[in-house]
């Protein structure tokens, strides 16, 4: 027996704890419940709440008082009595005086049903009051668009208060005054503004803190409660999704600790708003000499495929990086049978130069958890909060535990951990070149960054950079979606990976969208075909397709005016095209412009299908709501079509069928990040310049986030709006 | 013998006379039989015919869409939904029940914390055409609205046993 091990007994029955431990750890995991309200395992102590006072024996001699479970540290031959009647008895006293401030509005408050304290009430509470004479009452306040407060409801456990303390690192809630005149609040009045600040709802053990946009909307208990995936950065965020006949009425985390932890996004939590949106497209639409017209599935999908037929070779299709697998599978096996090499979902990426060196799938280099363990990092070309909030708060975590984090970006980013260094004020080749020489110093540099580095010499913070790289037993180099868009990303990447070569770091790529990697391993690229095999007749990437003049372009959930934002005048470059065909769930301004045939698909809400995230990991997820009007999954408009252009094999019934095929026909695909090209990149001429505009704000993402009426309504997406001048339309 | 005397009392008309006995006796008693409609029978305060959504003094609604009696209702004929209204409260934007599937146990009533759901004494009501037997929130309200100093009779002759 080790010495981590104590020896210590619970209601009589001996349990083995690990020293150090708290006695409502050791009882947990042996299921003996403990009631509890501020105490959360992703939280510190703070053991103010008393409701898991229990009794406690040490050497035969009974602690005098009752303790409290969560703040008493196990200890060698300590009897632990959960339910005796000293301990049952301080409970009931302790839940007798959080009842007495606490109003009766359980029938309206929307925790009701799924409130810890309602819970316990019904096992240590009273069935009537002493308490007669009158109730607190505190002012609400307005914290922002996604949570509501009733804070005459709270009960003071400051979970909340922690979370932005400790998970955060923002802290924007804090108590003021004390005892009985103890309040939550933001000081001064503002809105809880961080990206994962919306988590607060489910920390909340009562009603205190809840889901804005959900409220009272449904109940806890009549909601199904259905597990897929958020669509929305690619770390592949387990989320449940609340369905009421049909309809998705609000967005939880879904515990994952190798993914999210506990955590979600608000991103993942509200973006669900945007399935009813005004703007949705309920039928399909066709436009004829300039006017549009409603028309039927059947005859849309046969104009379709006339275009497609017709068109054969000298046809397109642009998918967005968030489609699943199985929509990917179908568009390469659609393209491979019209004979074109035209596809692509890299809508955003500006340099395609050296697009043969891409690995096979852009990955991680490491899985999602594994993040908090390296030493240092470097985050290049990224605004990590916004990309990925939940990578970010990986991140965060690996600097409390020590790591030295280092960013280089054109732009500096908060970030609410010691940051080791951040190189800014110039373009990233130039930050990156500096680290590249740093790292060599003594060796030779990798030939491709030869010419780039030819000439730079490194400053003290770039080598300070590449020197905690290299102590590191765990490094790091992350490659965010900012390098991925930037106008000479070609030589960003070599830079970053002869970093990583140089110093012995991973390399790791934050991609775009929910689905890059399942995009590049399904084949959907102009140049390589699945599993990163090579294509005979290399076609046009997606910067380049819209030059030439082609007979049938099919967009695949992708806006021409807010997605293909790397392409200059997409929409005006869309409309001279002969025949557009965009399956959307929206319809805009922008695709009524660019397109001439509209068909309706579902959201990722939707739709059944497949995700994998940026470490590779394979999560299908079913269709959670009922699809909007006409609305049908993007993999069954894309399956029906391939049956009308005669392509062989569209015999799938489910989408279980398409994944099942292309993952044997994939079989094992290992992340490999390592660069392999060998040619020497030339210096950038201008396209290196520090830019603002090649970052996507945390809520312009995708489609269905762009909708979501609360997140636009948001700080955040309101100050993003005003700073690149959109029209702020909603969000006004 | 017992032959002797069934002869005689076939003749004597004994039978008649005992059930003219019977027929004489309720002849004269008080007639238990009403002419309904004119007439009706006493009917207990906690008679559970038709529903109906009540309003306070106010003219405020008293539903708050807590969604108890959907929750509770065994012939799941009740169906609500709810959003915040303009003034900020808790309502319902529709609350259907179904009278088809109703079973009159009351069930609902018992649940509401506000007592807004109640069973009045009404019974006599029919339906004419297919739809009609969905209670819409308008149509209960109304039939609360038209009843109201029934209801309120009945839930203060049934208080003191609460």
């Amino acid at each position: 027996m080790s010495d981590d091990i104590v020896n210590i007994e619970v209601d009589g029955e001996p349990v083995e704890a690990k020293k150090g431990q708290m006695v409502i750890e050791a009882t947990d995991k042996i299921g003996a419940y403990i009631p509890r309200f501020c105490y959360h395992e992703k939280l510190s102590i703070a053991a103010n709440c008393r409701m898991c006072l229990i009794e406690a024996e040490m050497g035969g001699r009974p602690a005098p008082k009752p303790l409290p479970a969560c703040a008493t540290p196990v200890a060698e031959g300590m009897k632990v009595f959960t339910r005796s009647p000293k301990a049952i008895a301080a409970q009931k006293a302790t839940m007798e005086f959080l009842l007495i401030n606490h109003p009766l509005d359980c029938p309206i408050c929307d925790q009701g049903g799924e409130c810890e304290l309602q819970d316990l009430a019904m096992g240590y509470g009273r069935d009537i009051s002493r308490y007669n004479d009158g109730k607190r009452v505190v002012k609400d306040k307005d914290i922002g668009p996604l949570v509501s407060t009733d804070m005459t409801r709270c009960i003071h456990c400051t979970r909340c208060v922690r979370f932005g303390e400790e998970i955060a690192g923002m802290p924007e809630l804090g108590t003021t005054e004390r005892g009985e005149n103890m309040k939550i609040g933001t000081y001064i009045e503002k809105a809880v503004d961080h990206e994962l600040s919306a988590n607060i709802i489910d920390l909340c053990p009562v009603g205190a803190l809840n889901n804005k946009p959900y409220r009272y909307s449904a109940r806890a208990w009549e909601m199904t409660q259905m597990a897929t995936v958020s669509p929305h950065d690619c770390v592949g965020t387990n989320i449940y999704a609340h369905v009421l006949r049909g309809t998705v009425k609000r967005i939880v985390p879904r515990d994952n600790e190798s993914i999210n932890e506990a955590w979600i996004a608000d991103r993942d939590r509200f973006s669900y708003e945007a399935i009813y949106a005004d703007d949705r497209l309920m039928t399909p639409r066709v436009k004829e000499s300039g006017e549009w017209r409603e028309l039927d599935w059947e005859e849309a999908l046969q104009q379709a495929a006339e275009a497609l037929k017709g068109a054969g070779e000298n046809s397109a299709i642009l998918a967005s990086p968030s489609s699943t697998i199985e929509e990917a599978h179908l568009a390469v096996q659609l393209a491979d049978h019209l004979g074109t090499s035209n596809i692509d979902h890299r809508v955003g990426r500006r340099d395609f130069a050296d697009q043969d060196n891409d690995p096979v799938f852009p990955s991680l280099g490491c899985d999602v958890a594994d993040i908090e363990s390296q030493g240092a990092i470097l985050v290049a070309g990224s605004n990590l909060r916004r990309e990925a909030p939940i990578l970010a708060h990986r991140v965060r975590k690996a600097a409390l535990a020590g790591a030295k984090i280092s960013f280089a970006n054109s732009i500096e980013h908060d970030y609410f951990f010691d940051v080791a260094t951040s190189l800014s004020g110039a373009g990233l080749v130039e930050l990156l070149s500096g680290v590249a020489v740093a790292a060599s110093d003594g060796k030779s540099l990798p030939a491709s960054v030869n010419r780039l580095c030819d000439g730079v010499s490194a400053s003290d913070d770039q080598k300070a950079i590449a020197a905690s790289l290299a102590d590191a037993d765990d490094a790091l180099v992350l490659l965010g979606t900012i390098a991925a868009r930037h106008g000479a990303f070609s030589a960003v990447r070599a830079l970053a990976s002869a970093i990583a070569e140089l110093t012995g770091a991973k390399l790791g790529f934050v991609s775009e969208g929910a689905n890059s990697a399942g995009a590049h391993l399904a084949g959907l690229l102009p140049h390589r075909a699945q599993g990163g095999g090579a294509r005979d007749n290399a076609g046009k990437h997606a910067g380049d397709v819209l030059d030439g003049a082609l007979d049938a372009i099919v967009l695949v959930n992708v806006e021409p005016d807010a997605d293909l934002h790397a392409v200059e005048d997409a929409v005006a470059k869309l409309e001279k095209q002969v025949f557009v065909v965009a399956l959307t769930p929206y319809v805009s301004d922008a695709l009524l412009e660019a397109c001439d045939l509209l068909l309706p698909i579902g959201t990722a809400f939707e739709t059944s299908g497949t995700y994998v995230n940026a470490a590779g990991t394979w999560q299908s997820f079913p269709g959670v709501a009922n699809p909007v009007g006409e609305a049908r999954p993007a993999w069954k408009v894309l399956r029906v079509l391939g049956n009308l252009v005669d392509a062989p094999g569209f015999e799938y019934v489910t989408s279980e069928d398409v994944r099942d095929e292309i993952q044997s026909q994939l079989g094992e695909v290992a992340a490999d990040n390592a660069y392999k090209g060998t040619a020497a990149i030339t210096k950038p001429n201008g396209e290196d310049a520090p830019s603002a505009e090649i970052d996507v704000p945390l809520y312009s993402v995708d489609s269905i986030v762009r909708r979501a009426r609360a997140l636009q309504l948001t700080v955040e997406a309101r100050r993003a709006a005003g700073d690149t001048g959109e029209a702020q339309g909603e969000a006004a | 013998m017992s032959r002797a005397i069934s002869f005689i009392r076939t003749f004597a008309l004994w039978d008649l006379l005992k059930g003219l006995n019977v027929t004489g006796r309720n002849f004269f008693k008080k007639s238990v039989t009403i002419n309904y409609p004119e007439e009706k029978t006493p009917q207990s305060h906690r008679f559970r015919g038709l529903h109906a959504l009540r309003r306070y003094p106010n003219g405020e609604e008293r539903c708050i869409a807590c969604k108890l009696c959907e929750a509770v209702c065994p012939a799941l004929a009740i169906t609500i939904e709810s959003d915040v209204s303009e003034d900020g409260t808790r309502r319902t934007t529709r609350y259907d029940i179904d009278l088809f599937k109703c079973i009159y146990c009351g069930f609902c009533e018992e649940a509401c914390p506000v007592d807004a759901i109640v069973e009045t004494r009404i019974h006599e009501y029919h339906m004419e055409a297919p739809g009609e037997n969905i209670m819409t929130k308008d149509k209960l309200l109304a039939v609360g609205d038209k009843y109201d100093a029934m209801i309120s009779a009945d839930k203060a002759a049934d208080a003191p046993y609460r």
